[in-house]
């Protein structure tokens, strides 16, 4: 090629590598919770473990120079944290969004103190597999790196829709989600769901957090989130607890995240601020035009604090 | 470990009893010694703008009898203002430097005039007669540092695209790109930069997207000016660009793509403010330098730097370390074609002009605004 440049056409590309680079973290945060708002109970803390994990995750990696094992270790720490918002929240009386929070703050608190000596060495990355050999033209091939923690993700999406409606254990979230009573009839124990599911969940949001520290933008530092973790627990509520549209959430949150970026480097250069906002102004936009005054949200489990 | 020193300042400040009691006890007990206070933006290691101010810190700390208090992320809101007013009446504080460009007006303007006997440097603003004569500012020119990259840029790309990865479209940071810009277009009167800005000091998802967008563009060579350049600087190279760095040196992130970079050279410039106030001598109040007052300095330049750009860069700094170099001078024409500098006019360093920059120069693709 004489001219590396494709004009134009770099904007949908940008928008595309965008949404499969900055998407992950959303996935994850949106899938794991997901399940424990299937179970009747929101983790707000999501945004805490996300930064815990992305801390944990760089450190391992660090130490141990196996940026997998920084993987397991940031899905153990969501995990652990997952267990002790819902440690907490089956006491009596104690409200699960105000645990929620404390634990967000404790868990970026948590981080930025035990990250502060991570934020120099450079730690091992995840490695991407090139799925753009068929191409010959460079930004395309760049688009098309793909890290296989988006690949599980995206396996991930359909697999939980399908679990949630045909196999056993699906059916007890959905029942201690919509109806505690039910359960305990049943025999179940409704708190030990909430544990397992808000874990699940945790471990989830921690590899959702690894992804960030070890693949994109791939380094520890404490602007690192900037949010992800909270915009990813509101887009659940957004994509109404489905996991397929879980998964088409965080790609247009990934895109539009790429797409002010993208057009200042094509020259589109006015109204920059407005770009880099296109995120929320989506979720506005869609959350304006399916709402409705004469019914409570579809899909909303009934046991939510939210909703009850 | 900070939470804690926080609440306790802010519980403190919320008992104005306990609060004047050990203002005095405090005070009383520091006479003997001078203690210096520096408020950060950022974490203190970011590899860029804060850890450059923690370095002059630390060498701060070294000098005998002179206490140093810290506080890190503190935003460019009133929260400035409570940190001051706690380094002061708590610490018994008597010079701070609030480092970070958003806090100058109208927060430090407004604690010089509150504390009149305590002394205010603060870095990046631009202190005027009206404002109190406590109150200090400066800077480095590290658009000559930047020069000198645009100058290694310029012969290093193959394209003839720069890129630049920008915070907010201040005077600083105008002026950063347009002096990389220049430098290049010595080199390579063809080259151009594009810039982008990703809205606030440290945002690493928009940095790395910028960065990869620059490079989809065609862009070979990439610089920046946020507040940590970790992000662009690895980004970068792992898609195979070339970088010059900002703030501190970053070749150990990216030894084979790192050209070189400007950075600060606060180590130096600390100490010798902190031994002016302690000897009663008075700092100017607008105090401003750039390679020759050794404010700022060049990065060593990477294995990739080619011996003609080496010799030209070196040949610049030389003219910069002699004072006899001017980067804006006119004609200057900026992106749009409006003549920004008339033929004849030479903006030398100093000038306060250059400190209210509002254009980019010929050259750069962007915009203001």
């Amino acid at each position: 090629m004489a001219d590396a440049s494709l004009g134009l056409w770099t904007v949908p590309l940008a928008v595309f590598g965008g949404a499969i680079r900055v998407s992950t973290p959303f996935l994850f945060v949106s899938l794991g919770e997901c399940i424990t708002e299937r179970s009747g109970r929101i983790n707000l803390g999501l945004e805490g473990t996300l930064v815990m994990g992305a801390m944990s995750a760089y450190g391992i990696s660090y130490l141990s120079g196996s940026p997998w094992l920084g993987v397991l270790a940031a899905g153990i720490t969501g995990a652990l944290f997952g267990a002790l918002h819902a440690g907490i929240c089956s006491l009596p009386r104690v409200n699960d969004i105000a645990v929620g929070i404390a634990l967000m703050l404790l868990g970026t608190g948590l981080a930025f103190f035990l990250g502060k000596p991570l934020i120099e060495p450079t730690a091992a990355r995840l490695p991407a597999i090139d799925f753009g050999w068929w191409s010959d033209i460079p930004q395309v091939r760049a688009a098309l790196r793909i890290n296989v923690l988006f690949l599980i993700g995206v396996a991930i999406a359909p697999l939980l829709y399908w679990a949630f409606r045909t196999t056993r254990w699906g059916l007890l979230i959905r029942t201690a989600g919509e109806s505690a009573d039910a359960a305990r009839a049943m025999g179940h124990s409704v708190l030990l769901i909430r544990l397992r599911a808000t874990m699940v969940g945790g471990f989830l949001a921690g590899i959702g957090g690894s992804f960030l520290s070890l693949f994109y933008p791939g380094s520890w530092n404490e602007g690192l989130s900037s949010g992800q973790g909270i915009t990813a627990v509101a887009l659940v509520i957004f994509a109404r607890w489905d996991p397929m549209l879980c998964l088409w959430a965080s790609l247009a949150f990934g895109g539009a995240a790429a797409l002010g970026p993208a057009l200042q480097s094509v020259g589109v250069t006015s109204g920059y601020h407005l770009f880099n906002a296109a995120p929320y102004i989506l979720t506005l936009a869609i959350m304006i035009i399916t709402c409705s005054p004469k019914r409570t949200l579809t899909g909303a489990p009934a046991e939510l604090s939210i909703t009850r | 470990m900070d939470f804690g020193r926080i609440s306790r300042r802010h519980l403190l400040q919320g008992s104005a009893a306990l609060a004047l009691g050990s203002t005095l006890g405090i005070r009383g007990a520091a006479a003997a010694e001078t203690t210096v206070g520096f408020i950060y933006v950022g974490s203190r290691d970011d590899y860029g703008y804060n850890q450059a101010h923690a370095q002059g810190a630390a060498a701060v700390k070294k000098l005998p009898g002179i206490k140093v208090v810290e506080e890190e992320k503190v935003p460019e809101t009133d929260a400035v203002e409570k940190t001051i007013e706690s380094m002061v009446n708590l610490d018994g504080a008597t010079l701070l430097f609030p480092t970070s460009f958003g806090y100058y007006n109208p927060h430090v303007v407004k604690m010089a005039a509150k504390f009149p006997k305590l002394h205010f440097e603060h870095c990046g603003g631009l202190w005027t007669d009206k404002d109190p004569k406590n109150a200090g500012s400066y800077f480095g020119y590290i658009d000559e540092a930047q020069y000198i990259s645009g100058i290694v840029a310029g012969y290093s790309t193959k394209s003839g695209k720069l890129g630049f990865v920008a915070a907010k479209p201040i005077p600083q940071v105008l002026r950063n790109i347009n002096a990389f810009t220049l430098g290049a277009r010595l080199a390579n009167p063809k080259a151009t930069t594009q810039v982008i800005f990703t809205g606030d000091w440290s945002m690493p998802v928009k940095e790395a997207e910028a960065t990869n967008s620059l490079i989809d563009q065609g862009v070979d060579v990439l610089t920046c000016h946020v507040d940590g350049p970790k992000t662009m600087v690895e980004n970068a190279a792992r898609r195979g660009a070339m970088v010059c760095g900002y703030h501190v040196n970053q070749s150990p992130l990216a030894p084979k793509a790192y050209l070189t970079g400007a950075e600060w050279n606060w180590e130096a410039l600390y100490p010798k403010f902190v031994k002016m106030i302690v000897a009663g001598e008075a700092i100017p109040n607008f105090y401003r330098g750039g390679l020759k007052e050794e404010i700022v300095k060049v990065s060593p330049y990477g294995e990739m730097v080619s011996a003609e750009a080496r010799k030209h860069a070196d040949d610049v700094k030389a003219k910069f370390m002699s004072g006899e170099f001017t980067i804006f001078k006119g004609p200057l024409v900026d992106n749009k074609g409006k003549t920004v500098i008339a033929s004849g006019t030479d903006r030398g360093q100093q000038d306060p002009e250059l400190e209210k920059m509002d254009y980019l120069v010929e050259g750069v693709i962007g915009a203001t605004a």
